[in-house]
């Protein structure tokens, strides 16, 4: 279902498109591929980050814990939110229930669309550092399968704390990169008006990622969103149902060697 | 004309002039802390290019901070070298000047180490390649020093110092953060200790990676620690930040350092730590 793409898309068009509006939104999502999707709220420490949403639901019969990054409808929900971008409450928040569900063996989903982790005086009084940092340490021996779908921006450390695991999948339409092509231009030629360039140099698309093997596929989105939907769900069903069996060790040495390769 | 904006920008030209411009600090200079801004003769600073006044440890390369920290030392993978997967434009030129400067191959030195007779793994980042900032070559060292040193059962002592990402190698750069923290996990998970010294300046995807994931974290006076840079706050939030927000003594009270440790006192203090780790109840 992977590169079946019948016109091809500029790298900065897709970066358009990962950004836009019309995207398909986290409560859509969230009600459409799940069912019974209830959130919890809280990292325990501190506070509770509306960035992250996070809570039990089900997939198709089967307990799952889902995570998603959250950029908010309304323009208070924007704010409240960093217009997705999480702060360190956000990532304990994820690695809580990311744990929850290891120790009640469900797998864990994240749907990642951020342009970063927030850039903040109070993120850095907070660790935000620290808070990605225990992510990638703690995922990495995660004894249950953990996929995730970048359904928008993937914007670098932010994104790789909730993607970090074994399958990762992004739509046809989203992007994943290290910094984003505005900060590469700014730093690069000092001119971030040439950010559509810098898009390409990046090799932020779905279709460069995954013959890097950054990724293991694309969905593809069509005009109804009902369909992409489906085809995430079926994405989901399908990598969660090969993961689940393997025996711990195996999918764990899985899981480091597909890190181990970069 | 400041010594320490010399090192910092300092280009092709110095390099001709000097090959070992960072070794040696040129006689009748007048250094600036950047810290604290007092002006101090160069021989003021010592043999470990500290602030007399504010203890801030200047930015030194891994060689020179090698030279007095450990007393024998041998070097591994120092031959690797990145493959440049985005084919970046001039990456290749400042490598080479980088390597030039700071006579390593990217910007970690590892390898294993003694103080005495404790034995350990040792990686030091080097702030004058490219900004300390993380290549493949950078993760893969990391990666194998902390794999070798679960494979011989010995301790990881890190210096970090970094700008962040290395951006010519774009997500692949990214992808060290995962592929270092699996190692450090695995490491940890075998009950070996690891200990992490944060330097001027820690920053970015090493911050959010292995700097921050050790069982004890020191830092050196007055060094900048943090995620995001101070430029991207302030043009995101509006808002000014304090000038002090991620200096290490900051840090340290928000609850992320164990503790601050002068420079010319960091030898005695790994000693002690690796001595007390020795003791378990066998
Ligand atoms: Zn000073």
């Amino acid at each position: 279902m992977s590169g079946l793409l019948d016109h091809k898309k500029t790298a900065a068009e897709i970066v358009k498109l990962a950004r836009s509006d019309d995207k398909v939104s986290v409560k859509f999502l969230l009600t459409e591929i799940f069912q019974d999707f209830i959130e919890f709220h809280g990292d325990r420490v501190y506070g509770d980050d509306p960035a992250i949403i996070g809570g039990l639901a089900y997939l198709n019969q089967q307990p799952v814990t889902v995570i998603s990054t959250n950029k908010g409808q309304t323009t208070k929900e924007k704010l409240a939110s960093h217009f997705g971008c999480p702060e360190p409450a956000g990532y304990r928040k994820a690695l809580r229930l990311a744990q929850q569900a290891a120790k009640f063996k469900r797998p864990v989903i994240f749907l990642v669309n951020t342009a970063g982790a927030y850039p903040g005086r109070s993120a850095e009084e907070n660790g935000q550092g620290e808070a990605i940092a225990k992510n990638l340490y703690e995922f990495s021996k995660l004894p249950v399968p953990i996929v995730s779908i970048i359904y928008g921006e993937g914007g670098s450390g932010g994104a790789l704390a909730l993607a970090c695991g074994d399958r990762v999948w992004m739509l046809e339409n989203s992007t994943y990169s290290v910094l984003s092509p505005e900060g590469f231009a700014a730093i690069l030629w000092k001119d971030s008006s040439r950010a559509d360039q810098a898009a390409e140099i990046l090799q932020l698309t779905p279709e460069k990622l995954l013959r890097q093997q950054v990724i293991e596929g694309i969905i593809p989105e069509s005009h109804s969103k009902y369909r992409l939907v489906k085809a995430i769900k079926r994405v989901l069903l399908q990598e969660i149902d090969q993961l689940q069996q393997m025996t711990t060790d195996e999918l764990l040495e899985k899981r480091r060697m597909r890190y181990r390769k970069f | 004309m400041q010594l320490f904006n010399e090192l910092k920008n300092l280009s092709a030209k110095h390099i001709k002039v000097n090959k070992q411009a960072s070794q040696k600090v040129p006689s009748g200079i007048w250094i600036a802390c950047p810290k604290c801004h007092q002006s101090f003769y160069h021989k003021d600073l010592g043999q470990y290019k500290v602030c007399p006044n504010c203890q801030y440890g200047f930015r030194i390369t891994a060689r020179q901070r090698l030279n007095w920290l450990v007393d024998s030392f041998e070097e591994i993978d120092a031959d690797l070298l990145t493959d440049d997967p985005l084919q970046f434009p001039d990456y290749q030129k400042k490598l080479i000047k980088s390597q030039q400067l700071t006579k390593l191959n990217d910007s970690v030195l590892t390898g294993f180490a003694q103080i005495q007779s404790e034995k350990f793994a040792l990686g030091i980042m080097d702030p004058f390649f490219i900004m300390g900032s993380m290549g493949t070559i950078t993760g893969e060292k990391l990666t194998r020093l902390f794999e070798k040193a679960t494979q011989k059962q010995l301790p990881v002592v890190l210096f970090t110092a970094s700008g962040g990402a290395r951006m010519q190698e774009g997500i692949f750069s990214l992808m060290q953060m995962a592929k270092v923290s699996a190692a450090v996990k695995q490491h940890s998970d075998a009950g070996l200790l690891y200990v992490v010294i944060l330097t001027d300046p820690t920053t970015g995807g090493v911050t959010a990676s292995f700097a921050m994931q050790a069982d004890i974290t020191l830092a050196e006076p007055r060094s900048l620690i943090g995620f995001a840079g101070k430029r991207v706050i302030e043009q995101t939030t509006g808002q000014k930040i304090p000038s002090d927000l991620q200096d290490a003594e900051t840090v340290l009270k928000h609850g992320f350092i164990d503790q601050i440790v002068l420079r010319s006192e960091l030898k005695n203090k790994l000693k002690w730590l690796l001595e007390f780790h020795q003791r378990r109840d066998s």
